[in-house]
């Protein structure tokens, strides 16, 4: 049976989709076959992200309703094998998300793939808890600000009560934490958290750190999953992160900064 | 709600001067219920509850019941339609409840609810009645109830309200003190006015001769 995986976050724009994106394509990369689905009803932006969005012809409200086959829907990527992509309507709404709906999908998905990866909105309102509700695990992606670390928290007591492994009393949906947008210069300087105070407030174990990166913005941009960048920072610590979730014992990079040789201290600052 | 204690039933000057006060107050009397007050009247004094009750409506009040008094005044209150209200005083009426001698009735137990998990932001833990005691961290954004005490056995960072229905003697514990707002029976400090030897520290929260008292476990140097 295959592993419901929640991206959840709770803040906006903390990455959700860049990370379920990098997570599927890490897990496919390695041979695991994995299908990545958008919950972020009426915000469509995982097809864009694995740059897929001219191959859309149903999507996963079209299943839920019962218009179209779920085969129909699924989207396989091109450039790695195992991976597929479950994009999203843009002209419904969040209430499309019917329990017994999602359910229906996630039982025919836990049947056919290994990894199965929930995008959640933005929120704590229906549609992050329909991507949450079936999850047997969590990534909670928080960027290290204090807003965005007390939105987390809020996420994980939800998750510690919402889901359906709390309504059934069964072991509770594991959590990790996939720290983002990390930029370890301004955190020496004092105007980020580090990765110490965040966790001391979440108190769960940590996945990865994700370094703020250019990469990123430009990997979104022309629809190339950033861990597919393997030259990036980014891209290497999402590697990381995915070979941790996936038992590897690895020390964490990009945490503190770059010590920087003569030449480039001379050429001045580069991405 | 109001009683009207009678004292004596005959008395001409009763309804007269009843009136002038509710003249001097009219919106605040307007059609209140009143209950007779009968404790003074001796045990044989029977009168016409139902010319007191037609007099209390001519002055704006409605009778509504009789507290106190004896038995045969009872009845005949309740032949003018005015039923026996239990008073908030012992009455001279002989059904008091019976005690068995010797007897001391146990104090009325706290029961104490028991929170072994993260308290996480937006949550919200009333203990009704008794004490709180969370073996874990309570995050920012989180609130803890209780009637009683409150202890964190982990860092305290969202509010703690004892004692919520007025206990002025139950008091907040924590193994480290970052919390938003603390209170005790109503009265509260928000972590703004927290004192620098108290914050990141071992605390017990207490109400010391109506003031709210933030003290350390361990003093500064031990």
């Amino acid at each position: 049976m295959g592993q419901i995986i929640v991206m959840t976050s709770g803040k906006g724009g903390v990455g959700k989709t860049t990370s379920s994106a990098a997570f599927a394509t890490g897990f496919a990369l390695r041979g695991h076959k994995t299908v990545v689905i958008d919950f972020d009803v009426g915000l469509r932006n995982l097809d864009l992200v694995m740059g897929c969005e001219r191959r859309v012809v149903f999507d996963f409200i079209n299943v839920i309703n019962g218009e179209a086959k779920l085969y129909q829907a699924l989207i396989k990527d091109k450039r790695v094998e195992n991976l597929y992509i479950l994009p999203t309507s843009q002209t419904r709404d969040k209430d499309a998300l019917t329990k017994e709906g999602v359910e229906a999908v996630m039982d025919e998905l836990r049947k056919e793939f290994e990894f199965i990866i929930c995008d959640s909105p933005a929120g704590i309102e229906k549609g992050a808890l329909m991507a949450l509700y079936f999850a047997d695990q969590a990534v909670v992606v928080t960027n290290p600000e204090v807003s965005s670390v007390r939105d987390s928290d809020r996420i994980l007591g939800m998750l510690a009560a919402r889901s359906r492994r709390a309504e059934l009393g069964q072991p509770p949906v594991i959590e990790h934490l996939l720290l983002t947008r990390y930029d370890p210069i301004r955190v020496e300087r004092g105007e980020m958290l580090n990765v110490n105070d965040v966790l001391e407030i979440l108190a769960i174990p940590l996945l990865g750190v994700i370094p703020e990166s250019q990469a990123v913005l430009r990997a979104s941009n022309v629809g190339v999953p950033v861990i597919l960048d393997d030259t990036s920072n980014a891209g290497m610590a999402y590697a990381d992160a995915v070979a941790r979730f996936l038992g590897e014992q690895l020390e964490h990079r990009f945490v503190k900064p770059e010590k920087r040789g003569l030449f480039s201290r001379l050429l001045g600052r580069t991405a | 709600m109001m009683v009207l204690k009678i004292l004596d039933p005959a008395s001409e000057t009763l309804f007269s001067r009843l009136s002038e006060k509710v003249r001097l107050a009219p919106n605040f009397f307007r059609n209140s219920a009143v209950v007779l007050d009968l404790e003074c009247l001796p045990e044989t004094q029977v009168c016409d509850f139902g010319d007191i009750k037609a007099r209390l409506r001519d002055c704006n009040l409605i009778a509504v019941g009789v507290q106190g008094g004896h038995r045969l005044q009872h009845e005949a209150a309740l032949r003018a339609g005015l039923p026996l209200v239990p008073s908030g005083r012992p009455t001279r009426t002989d059904n008091r409840p019976a005690q068995a001698a010797g007897q001391t009735v146990p104090p009325p137990s706290r029961p104490t609810l028991v929170v072994s998990e993260v308290v996480r932001s937006g949550r919200q833990i009333y203990a009704p009645g008794g004490d709180l005691v969370v073996t874990a961290m309570v995050s920012a954004g989180a609130e803890l109830l209780a009637d009683g005490h409150i202890h964190v056995y982990g860092t305290l960072r969202g509010r703690a309200l004892a004692g919520l229905s007025g206990d002025t003697t139950a008091r907040i514990f924590c193994l480290s003190l970052e919390a938003e707002m603390v209170s005790i029976a109503g009265l509260y400090r928000v972590n703004e006015d927290f004192t620098p030897e108290i914050v990141r520290k071992p605390v017990q929260i207490c109400l010391k001769e109506g003031y709210l008292c933030l003290e350390p476990f361990f003093p500064v140097g031990r």
